[in-house]
């Protein structure tokens, strides 16, 4: 393959690295707008709110998601981790408090991220194939807990569960927006305004130079692993307090809903380049997808993925066009 | 022929471990005319497997990867079954003929979609076949009405289910498409071709080879096995199911492939290894029955092996921890900033 010019790593010096960021945004309110144009009572803010709460766990793992892809890698394991969270939750939560229930549970996200990311990085064996298979590994823990559905009844649960959150009169969102919110601002922070922010970034530009100019390699590509693992888990709890369920065949294909939302969002595949914001507007896009097809009514599910399909498609290919236009120019 | 001994060490380590659970596991005998014992049916049932993988290693050797085969895998299933619904006789074996080719041709047609992007677009394989992995689900349960369509056609059940020549029709088919591509890799210069546009694409194009129209060929190709193993799937239990159809076989497929000893990197294939690697994830499955493992652990327990499987080939874990006689366990935390320089 021919290696794609990269855009410059650090954020803000051209506009045609927001070019991406700019067109989901643009596309996203056009969705919006012709939605509300076709069927009565899509133009509420509630629909855009009920986005957000429906794919409140998918934007967290997308955030993870984002982590590992800006350094060139990819994490194929994030869909089982959220069912093995939400497994290993309802499975104990008739046992043991909920706060030592959420804390071991990231506790495991994590590991497991880091374990992966050391494999990676250490014995040099693909990111594809070492997630690929941490993915068997955590369904197949899944299945060995349980095969069935696990009810979840714990009072701690069920209040964040049913809490409404109410911002305007016929306006609310549940409190696992708030948390998902919450994890995109504090990966924003990290990503632009960390030292583990720049070296993601230099690590997924080239690889061998960020390892030249010394800076910590190893670190930062568990690091992205661990974080990835860790919003994989969280993104478990959120479906746990969605679904109130634990089930070994949740979340099952997400890792592909996750790696959509964050190349839609115009993150390079490649590493190096790509930006938050764009991720968050990548899952409401998604997000928005659904729900138009759900007011359609007539329409399959199955015209959820081909538009899906649709839209990666449009998005490389402008991607592609603005990559080629920018190497075009410096040249 | 040192690369294959890894792989190779592995599947007998395997066969093993069935001989001691399962009584006459090495048995074949002849009943009415067929072959039947345990090591056929491993071949039997991974013979749309090994197709897959086939396919999927001509590509990584390019430096690409295929997400899209399962898709592909349920489209051709789907479409060849759709066709034969339609004919007024299911056993007719013109009308299954032109079935299997447009569901085949669709296959190709597929193919060429990725390679086109892959190529003359110039996207990541990775993402270019993603699009098509998505969409194509959603295309194959177009293509049924997400329903599960049922047929009942003697000639369409031969290619999954039946036997020719005493050997089960699925493994003729796998021997004449590995012969088709050991001998056009290995004895005409495709193989070689192939394996300079892995090393590097441009330089190879600037050398004179048409790298283009050689992606384009491979991607085809690889979608045309994909496409024969979703007949066999399909054949195999005279229905299509949009859905779960191939499902995931592109992940066994790129292990299959991985295990066999090429590496993602591109540049150069092994076809034994792949051959090999796929009959090492059928034969788990096999050893996982026999050996009473319950359902629910099946794929903890292909965790397992895949990792070990992919520890032992690394070089770098096979340095870091035979050489220095560490204790296996890789570190979570990184020791200190101590960063070693790779050239």
């Amino acid at each position: 393959m021919k290696t794609l010019a990269l855009p410059r790593q650090l954020p803000g010096r051209l506009p045609r690295n927001y070019l991406p960021v700019l067109v989901t945004g643009a596309l996203f309110i056009a969705m919006f707008t012709a939605g509300g144009i076709r069927y009565e009572g899509f133009a509420t803010g509630q629909i855009i709110l009920n986005v957000f709460i429906d794919n409140a766990f998918l934007l967290v793992v997308a955030v993870g998601m984002t982590f590992v892809i800006l350094t060139g890698g990819i994490d194929l394991s994030v869909g089982s981790v959220v069912a093995l969270t939400t497994m290993i939750a309802a499975s104990l939560l008739p046992s043991t408090p909920s706060f030592l229930v959420i804390l071991l549970v990231l506790a495991i996200g994590g590991v497991l991220g880091a374990a992966m990311g050391a494999i990676i990085h250490y014995f040099e064996i693909q990111p594809f194939i070492v997630t690929l298979a941490g993915m068997f590994l955590a369904r197949g823990l899944c299945y060995t807990i349980g095969t069935d559905s696990i009810p979840i009844n714990d009072p701690t649960f069920t209040a964040i569960a049913q809490t409404r959150i109410d911002l305007a009169p016929e306006l609310w969102i549940s409190p696992t927006v708030l948390i998902a919110l919450a994890v995109v601002l504090v990966a924003t922070y990290t990503l632009h305004y960390t030292r583990l922010g720049r070296n993601v970034y230099a690590v997924g530009g080239n690889e061998q130079s960020a390892l030249l100019m010394g800076l910590p390699v190893a670190r930062t590509k568990i690091a992205v692993y661990t974080i990835s693992g860790l919003c994989s888990a969280l993104g478990g709890l959120l479906l746990s307090f969605y679904m109130l369920s634990g089930y070994g065949l949740h979340a099952v294909g997400m890792e592909l809903d996750a790696i959509a939302a964050v190349v839609i969002g115009g993150t390079l595949l490649t590493g190096g380049s790509g930006y938050l914001l764009g991720t968050v507007l990548g899952v409401l896009v998604l997000g928005l997808i659904q729900t138009v097809i759900s007011f359609e009514g007539t329409l399959s599910s199955w015209w959820t993925k081909i538009v899906i399909g649709l839209l990666l498609l449009v998005f490389i290919l402008l991607q592609r066009l603005i990559v080629t236009t920018g190497v075009s120019r410096e040249r | 022929m040192k690369r294959l001994a890894w792989p190779a060490g592995i599947l007998v380590a395997l066969l093993l471990v069935n001989l001691i659970f399962t009584d006459h596991f090495f048995q074949i005998e002849i009943k009415d005319g067929h072959l039947y014992g345990s090591l056929i049916d491993i071949f039997r049932f991974g013979a749309p497997l090994i197709l897959v993988a086939l396919g999927m290693t001509l590509v990584i050797a390019t430096k690409g990867i295929d997400l899209s085969v399962g898709s592909v895998v349920a489209i051709a299933g789907a479409m060849a079954c759709l066709q034969i619904s339609t004919l007024p006789s299911q056993d007719s074996i013109g009308g299954v003929l032109g079935a299997i080719g447009i569901a085949l041709g669709l296959a190709v047609a597929l193919g060429v979609g990725n390679g086109f992007l892959v190529a003359i677009v110039g996207i990541q394989p990775i993402i270019a076949t993603l699009i098509l992995m998505v969409a194509g689900r959603g295309l194959a349960q177009l293509i049924t009405d997400g329903q599960i369509i049922t047929i009942n056609s003697d000639p369409y059940k031969l290619i999954g289910g039946g036997y020719w020549l005493t050997l089960p029709f699925g493994i003729i088919i796998v021997a004449v498409v590995l012969a088709l591509i050991a001998f056009v890799t290995r004895r005409l210069a495709l193989g070689l071709l192939i394996e300079s546009v892995g090393g590097n694409a441009e330089a190879s194009r600037l050398s004179g080879i048409r790298s283009h129209g050689l992606l384009i060929v491979v991607y085809a190709f690889c979608a045309l096995c994909a496409g024969i193993a979703g007949l066999m799937i399909s054949s195999n239990v005279s229905s299509a199911d949009g859905n779960n159809a191939g499902l995931w076989i592109e992940l066994d497929a790129i292990l299959a492939v991985v295990i066999g000893g090429t590496s993602l990197a591109g540049g150069r294939f092994s076809l034994g290894g792949t051959v090999l690697g796929a009959l090492i994830i059928q034969t788990l499955t096999t050893t996982i029955y026999s050996l009473g493992v319950p359902p629910e652990t099946t794929l903890l327990f292909k965790a397992l092996v895949v990792t070990i499987v992919c520890l032992l080939q690394s070089p770098a874990f096979r340095a870091k921890v035979f050489r220095s006689r560490r204790k296996p366990a890789p570190p979570t935390v990184p020791a200190g900033e101590k960063v070693t320089v790779r050239t």
